[in-house]
């Protein structure tokens, strides 16, 4: 019973939607009934539009999330790690952090064109500051006092690094993973939507040049799918590196 | 192949019976920008014997001890342990006030930080298990520390200090945040390990019952000085409320509160 309530009232006003528009009380050019859109998803993957869209739109997320969020650590880690790297570069990116990475689209559109470029670079741009962020932080919060066991104990700084920085550090840098994820496929959406010659986003901006609704409302539907299911590989990514912690061994 | 792995035993024995180390201090002076904790501390601490350490609360307990385990330098004076001026951290181990557990790995695990020495990862775990049955915790390899009661992670703990062979082991009142009868349980786990080990022990501890029940000698501090050093010569298994046992508390206790 428990796990049905919650699904009450979504399917209600999926129900009520579907009424509606069979009606005629919702005119389909502003909002398709849910059949349709279900139409056109069978539409999209049977012809494989939908698929080689997924494809380019995943690529671009998951190529720009590396690059920034992989820049972001590197970093985090130095930042935190090394004093001299702190007083070299912090300053420098929290300048950096306060203009938002969306107002920079002219400019990158300037620069790279519609190229692959200009998103990877938005992306990666956008999932630097708060992966950057977390890291630091993280490995700022490493308990000294497991530090000093650990030399104590004789650790190399490659094995303090390994069993006691990176570990302590790792709750942390999940909190930037998952908030990193909200904020490429934010960019993404913006960035494709703006311009792309592919994916989700074209798939989006080209069905309203045609007035086709409903791949419209299905492709932010995609959008929204994509999201979940990076924030769930995320979570149980969560749940197994941080299995040790009983924050998140339930869940 | 006999030969190493006859050679590993030997080694493995004589890190055992090999037992206590001496430890000897001269002058020791330690200061924290103006304010001086230790004024001048001499010591000769007999391979194996068990020293209490007692005090008032900030007289500098944990500072010698961590001079001792060579986590802190004196601001002057020279420390030794057997004979070595450098070079015996491997031999002197220190129990932390906290368990200080690594709270991602399994209790295992955290047992072998303590096998610096052991060279296949099968026979560190074996080791690690040994020495986890050793303070009563079989069975519990794979727990998270998380799942352990303030006792058992205190017994981890031990069990890493012991994975390592430690020649003089210094506890910094790793009981003082256990009840009543875990703690009893604890001194009488310490004394049984001292005994077999052989290794020269070190206790911290604000219990002047708990020194007179485990030590052969006490140490009081006071003002930066060995106030006072107090022989404990009663045979052990020993018995609680002994009389003469009762009487030398007193006695340090009168110090102590300066009564
Ligand atoms: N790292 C440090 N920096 C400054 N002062 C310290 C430091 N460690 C200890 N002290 C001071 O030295 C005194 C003795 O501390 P400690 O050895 O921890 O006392 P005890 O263990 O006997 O309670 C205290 O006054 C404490 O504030
Ligand atoms: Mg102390």
């Amino acid at each position: 019973m428990k796990r049905i309530l919650p699904w009450i009232v979504p399917v209600l006003v999926l129900l009520a939607w579907q009424a509606a528009a069979q009606a005629g009380w919702i005119r389909p050019q502003v909002m398709p009934a849910p059949s349709a859109v279900a139409e056109a998803a069978w539409r999209l993957s049977r012809s494989g539009e939908l698929w080689a869209n997924i494809e380019v739109s995943a690529w671009r997320a998951l190529a720009g999330f590396a690059i920034g969020g992989g820049i972001g650590f590197a970093f985090g880690m130095a930042n935190g790690l090394s004093a001299l790297s702190e007083t070299l570069t912090d300053s420098t990116l929290q300048m950096v952090r306060n203009i938002p990475h969306l107002a920079l689209i002219p400019l990158v559109i300037l620069w790279f064109g519609i190229d692959e470029e200009a998103k990877l670079f938005l992306v990666a741009l956008g999932v630097f500051f708060p992966i950057y962020v977390n890291t630091l932080h993280g490995v700022r919060s490493v308990d000294t006092q497991l530090l000093e066991m650990g030399r104590a104990y004789g650790m190399s700084e490659r094995a303090l690094f390994l069993r006691v920085v990176l570990p302590g550090a790792l709750p942390s840098i999940f909190v930037g993973l998952r908030y990193g994820l909200g904020i490429m496929w934010l960019t993404l959406i913006v960035a494709e939507t703006i311009s792309a010659s592919s994916g989700i986003g074209y798939m989006a901006m080209n069905a309203r040049e045609f007035m086709m609704v409903d791949v419209v409302v299905f492709s932010i539907l995609v959008y929204a799918a994509l999201g979940k299911l990076a924030d769930s590989i995320a979570r149980l990514l969560e749940r197994v590196c941080l299995a040790w912690n009983p924050v998140y061994a339930k869940g | 192949m006999n030969v190493t792995v006859l050679d590993r035993a030997v080694a493995r024995e004589t890190r055992v019976s090999g037992a206590g180390a001496t430890a000897t201090l001269r002058g020791i002076r330690k200061r924290f920008g103006t304010h001086e904790v230790l004024q001048g501390i001499d010591l000769d601490i007999p391979a194996g014997q068990f020293v209490a350490i007692v005090g008032r609360s900030g007289c500098g307990k944990s500072t010698l001890l961590r001079l001792i385990a060579g986590l802190d330098q004196p601001s002057a004076g020279r420390i030794a342990v057997d004979g070595q001026e450098n070079a015996w951290k491997d031999v002197v181990r220190l129990m932390f006030q906290e368990p200080r557990l690594l709270p991602w790995q399994r209790v295992v695990a955290n047992v072998e930080v303590g096998l610096t020495h052991a060279e296949s990862r099968t026979e560190r775990r074996r080791e690690a298990q040994d020495v986890l049955a050793q303070v009563g915790l079989a069975g519990r390899e794979r727990d998270w520390p998380a799942v352990l009661s303030g006792g058992q992670k205190q017994r981890v703990a031990l069990a890493r200090a012991l994975a390592s062979h430690p020649r003089l082991l210094a506890f910094d009142e790793p009981l003082g945040a256990l009840d009543a009868l875990t703690r009893i349980e604890m001194q009488d786990l310490i004394e049984r390990v001292w005994q077999e080990k052989g290794f020269t022990a070190i206790v911290v501890t604000h219990d002047v019952t708990e020194a007179v029940a485990l030590a052969d000698r006490i140490l009081v501090l006071d003002g930066g000085h060995v106030a006072m050093d107090v022989a404990v010569d009663l045979p052990r298994p020993r018995r609680r409320g002994d009389p003469q046992a009762a009487a030398i508390e007193g006695r340090i206790l009168d110090r102590l509160l300066q009564r």
